[in-house]
């Protein structure tokens, strides 16, 4: 009799717990749903060639946003060229050289650390080291300008500061990628007499590419809706044209949206909306992108 | 190698520029300052004190892994241990999408529908608070910490359960007593990063919390309740305005060196922890 009542009250206890959990998750699902319902909601009415096309007609931002879209897109580009060579060095270092030491968990450290480093701290080191110390650096030794050309926030500080914000994604996603290539693909290249570098080169890397690719993408993405380290790097308020050169400003979208939010005198939440959509839109298509790339590659390997 | 340099460059130059400070204002007064007033002409020169900002980053972030952590981990064992197969392919990648949602549209939607919800419900004077940040800042720590932890959860080796299940425990009692024991060095991980995140996200902070305040002098509900100031909402509201190399930009990376010592701290306990997370292994 008491086994059974104490089974019969084991059961309740976790009929009831398990019911929590789920309204629980269900609190976690609600709010996510309500928060893209929110911004599709608001923002799609703002949809237009125009808002797409035109650039910005005053301060208080009417008009529409082509000159933020295009400099995230030039951001995009930027920073991913700088990031990814970087980030497929390192991580054949890593993989292919390094072996197993001391230094390379010291490394993997690093590289978590990196990661974890708030993105606004990465704003003030790209301010002090890219714009003052190497911008600044460059127009006093080398031009020997009065005005500064080089020592001021612009697009090209922006690219080399986000690119340390995203090279840890590059490089985590990159090695995942060379790990997974089975070593038999390495022994069967060496056999042939292979180099270590060509067998890197021509066996390795090609069948790792679908996995860098993941990783280029995952770290574009990020760079087009990071806001605090560009808005002391690079990103202009308010600017019609389009930059015209690498040390210039560039307005970008997710700046922008800050901007008008929280500066912008009574702005229409459609407006605000509006450039919500776009940016959210953009970096879930780019995240979209790494995923489909992620099971294409995962459905092709034949090993 | 280069991520170590990358890594030490980054504190180098940080600590470089933070460090022509402590000519003109001693570290003491950094570190123990109780007002933060960089521009205002006040008897003793400008102020640069840590207290009220850490203060603010503290609040924000202890409201919002109080918000997220039951959430987190209820949603972590719902999707590891209960939903079926259909259900958890669902909803991991909306919690994953979750994750990807750039901060500052998110500071976008606490300012113009969470604040005004916010100062509604609670009859606030401002809906600019620290109650609004840490709500908002639930929503980047659930997928962190949701994830981590359901990884670490996933890990669990299957045999843990059938055990457990095997001496007459019910599924929750196995859940309760040996998965969730057994995945807690990777759920640790996961509530350090979920921390890490939330101290360390500028962008909304800056647009929901008022970015001003003081320490607290009418008690904790009332601090939660009104602006707060944050180290990172701090930088990120002042480095655009500030005079290269004077001692307020320095007072700035002096905050940034801060942060980078909090963060990393908190990104090696989550290391430490994550090694000592038992795999599954092949036997």
């Amino acid at each position: 009799m008491g086994a059974d009542r104490s089974v019969a009250r084991n059961r309740a206890v976790e009929r009831i717990a398990f019911g929590v959990i789920g309204a629980l998750t269900f609190l976690v699902i609600g709010p996510i749903l309500w928060l893209f319902g929110y911004i599709l909601w608001h923002g799609l009415p703002q949809m237009s060639w125009s808002f797409l096309r035109l650039p910005p007609r005053a301060i208080d931002a009417g008009g529409g946003i082509y000159p933020a879209i295009v400099g995230t897109l030039y951001l995009m580009v930027g920073t991913i060229a700088i990031a990814l060579p970087l980030g497929i060095g390192g991580a054949i270092y890593l993989t292919e050289y390094a072996g197993r030491s001391r230094l390379v968990r010291l490394v993997h450290l690093a590289i978590v650390n990196l990661a974890g480093v708030p993105s606004i701290v990465h704003g003030l080191f790209g301010l002090g080291f890219f714009v003052l110390f190497v911008g600044g650096g460059i127009d006093r030794y080398v031009l020997r300008a009065d005005r500064p050309v080089w020592g001021q926030p612009c697009l090209l500080w922006g690219f080399c500061t986000l690119a340390v914000v995203i090279l840890p994604i590059v490089i985590t996603a990159t090695e995942e990628a060379l790990l997974a290539v089975p070593a038999a693909f390495r022994e069967a290249s060496l056999g042939l007499g292979a180099t270590r570098w060509q067998t890197v080169r021509r066996v390795v890397l090609p069948a790792a590419l679908p996995g860098v690719l993941t990783g280029a993408i995952l770290g574009v993405g990020r760079a087009a809706g990071e806001t605090a380290p560009v808005m002391i790097t690079c990103a202009a308020s308010f600017m019609p044209s389009l930059p015209r050169g690498l040390n210039d400003q560039a307005m970008l979208l997710p700046y922008h949206l800050y901007f008008v939010v929280t500066q912008v005198p009574h702005p229409t939440v459609q407006l605000q909306a509006g450039i919500a959509l776009v940016l959210v839109g953009l970096v879930f298509m780019i995240n979209i992108a790494a995923v489909m790339a992620r099971t294409r590659a995962r459905r092709r390997r034949r090993w | 190698m280069a991520s170590i340099l990358l890594v030490l460059l980054i504190l180098a130059f940080v600590l470089r520029e933070a460090a022509p400070l402590l000519r003109t204002y001693s570290l003491g007064r950094f570190l123990g300052g109780t007002r933060w007033n960089p521009t205002l002409p006040s008897p003793a020169g400008p102020e640069f004190g840590l207290l009220p900002n850490l203060w603010g980053s503290v609040l924000v972030t202890a409201g919002s892994i109080a918000i997220a952590l039951p959430l987190a981990l209820a949603t972590a064992v719902f999707i590891g241990e209960i939903a079926g197969r259909r259900l958890r392919d669902v909803l991991k990648p909306t919690i994953e999408l979750l994750a990807t949602v750039p901060s500052v549209a998110l500071g976008f939607v606490g300012t113009v529908a969470v604040s005004p919800l916010v100062k509604a419900v609670f009859d606030l004077d401002t809906g600019k608070s620290a109650m609004v940040g840490s709500i908002m800042l639930a929503f980047m720590a659930v997928p962190t910490i949701a994830t981590i932890s359901e990884d670490a959860i996933a890990a669990v080796p299957r045999a843990y359960r059938d055990g457990s299940l095997a001496l007459g425990a019910t599924r929750w009692q196995g859940i309760w007593s040996v998965v969730l024991p057994a995945a807690r060095p990777g759920i640790v991980a996961g509530i350090m990063l979920g921390v890490g995140r939330a101290i360390g996200e500028t962008m909304v902070v800056i647009m929901v919390t008022g970015n001003a305040g003081v320490l607290p002098d009418h008690g904790l509900w009332y601090a939660f309740t009104h602006a707060v100031r944050t180290i990172t909402g701090t930088i990120g509201a002042e480095a655009l305005e500030v005079a290269h190399g004077g001692p307020h930009y320095r007072a700035l990376f002096m905050l940034g060196v801060v942060l980078f010592v909090i963060t990393v701290s908190l990104n090696l306990i989550a290391d430490l922890a994550l090694n000592r997370q038992p795999r599954r292994t092949l036997q």
